[in-house]
């Protein structure tokens, strides 16, 4: 059964909610101090995004599974979503070197290659939803 | 990844486990060996850390809690530089193709330039034309008709690099669309204006000098659009004078005129073209004196054309430590006897 944790992202307060709650449940699945990290970074990075972009949003945080054959993986899914601005053009913030806030190696790119699957969705003046999951290795 | 990185944590937990017990300078310099394995097998400024806390919970099982944790804090200190680090290697990556993509263009360009300098028995040619990144905005460009007169042009595009190359292009189409039989170089320059003030935007602009030379009669007709002055040296006199063309550079206005002007030709009077790349050589002392190109071409006269236009250009390279600021072009049209 799945574990999920919702968090508000509308303030600072809400990002560290948001990167306490998914560093729990990465302890508790069992990711490594690194892997801990990264997961976190990017948890940090999507809620950052959400207050600096669009005021307010959630964070939601759940475990899921795969079945292979390998056996069942197990791993933790982030979707971040709001009801802001949206973004223009999806493949200009996906475009490596793309600031808009100077960021250093942050960004949506960055995001992405924190974590193994990564999704995005937006509509302009509706809002933005990106998906991403990191596997236990 | 996995593998490289347990391969890593073996390999690091021994050599600071050698360091330790020895607290020597070879101790530090296998580190210095290692951080760059590390960057071989990208691994990551965080997972070095991740490196270091497991090598030392191996040999200090009894590492305070305080200590311990105080690595959570650095590895997620590193995260920044961790994904610059990423970001870096892609970018990397990106300019790597963005490279290969120019070399092409850059091959590409060189086509646009003659393959060969025409021979004549009545003239000497040598040409150079040297960029000063890989693309060029320098052109230059020979017609022979059946008269045994020879057109020459030498153009440059102000600006440099990628855009320049993008409007040579169309310069070399223009000119291989003008008219069959001969232009006068009045008359050719104004049906080149009116292509590029029609085609080319308007903050882009090209210098040009066009000369026609009648190796029957030993005239060289020419006229210029702008374009930096070349030299005419005159043999009997042994004495350079300055080969001015009046005229507007070509795009800025429709209508432009462009005088013709003319010179007989001597025995061993030869005609020198060249881009600004060639005056605006600048050394750690500024910009060299035009006196300076000329000294160096009477100091090759004896040589034969090509030889002057390259011995020229090495000397000038060198002045500037081998590296040139701006596309450089010469070319040098001499009477045999």
């Amino acid at each position: 059964m799945s574990v999920q944790s919702n968090v508000e992202v509308h303030s600072e307060w809400g990002i560290v909610s948001a990167r306490q709650a998914g560093r729990n449940l990465a302890k508790e699945l069992g990711f490594g101090g690194v892997d801990q990290a990264r997961f976190t970074t990017a948890i940090s990075e999507l809620a950052r995004n959400i207050y600096l972009y669009a005021e307010q949003g959630e964070i939601i945080i759940e475990t899921v599974e795969n079945s292979r054959i390998t056996g069942v993986q197990r791993g933790l899914k982030i979707t971040a979503r709001d009801r802001g601005p949206g973004i223009k053009s999806i493949r200009e913030v996906m475009e490596d070197g793309y600031t808009t806030s100077g960021g250093l190696g942050a960004g949506l790119p960055g995001v992405k290659r924190l974590m193994d699957e990564f999704d995005i969705d937006s509509v302009t003046g509706e809002g933005t939803e990106i998906t991403a999951i990191k596997w236990l290795r | 990844m996995a593998d490289s990185y347990s391969f890593m944590q073996e390999q690091y937990t021994k050599i600071l486990k050698t360091y330790l017990e020895e607290k020597n300078e070879i101790g530090l310099y296998q580190a210095q060996q290692f951080s760059k394995k590390v960057l071989e097998n990208q691994i990551s400024p965080e997972e070095v850390v991740s490196l270091h806390i497991e090598a030392l919970e191996h040999f200090f099982p009894d590492l305070p809690q305080g200590a311990r944790d105080s690595f959570d804090f650095l590895i997620e200190i590193m995260m920044g530089y961790g994904m610059a680090y990423r970001e870096h290697q892609i970018l990397r990556d990106k300019q790597k193709e963005l490279e290969s993509e120019i070399n092409v263009a850059a091959s590409m360009q060189q086509t646009f330039l003659p393959d060969e300098i025409p021979e004549m028995d009545t003239l000497d040619v040598g040409v150079i034309s040297v960029p000063a990144s890989k693309m060029s905005g320098d052109y230059y460009h020979f017609v022979k008709d059946d008269n045994d007169c020879i057109g020459v042009a030498i153009a440059d595009i102000i600006g440099k690099g990628v855009p320049a190359a993008l409007c040579m292009s169309m310069i070399k189409y223009a000119m291989d669309s003008l008219p069959e039989q001969r232009l006068q170089p009045g008359a050719l320059l104004e049906n080149l204006n009116r292509v590029v003030e029609q085609n080319v935007a308007s903050n882009m602009f090209i210098t040009m000098m066009y000369g026609s030379y009648d190796s029957r009669v030993h005239h060289f007709y020419y006229s210029g659009a702008g374009h930096e002055p070349g030299f005419y040296y005159n043999k009997a006199e042994d004495s350079f004078e300055e080969l001015y063309a009046k005229g507007l550079v070509l795009g800025l206005n429709r209508d432009t005129q462009f005088r013709e002007y003319h010179k007989k030709v001597e025995p061993g009077d030869f005609i020198v073209l060249l881009s600004d790349g060639v005056t605006e050589c600048r050394t750690d002392d500024g910009f060299i004196e035009r006196e300076e190109i000329t000294r160096l071409i009477r100091q090759y006269s004896d040589l034969s054309a090509q030889e002057i236009v390259d011995n020229v250009f090495y000397q000038l390279e060198k002045l500037q430590g081998f590296r040139l600021r701006d596309d450089f072009s010469l070319i040098i049209l001499r009477r045999k006897v």
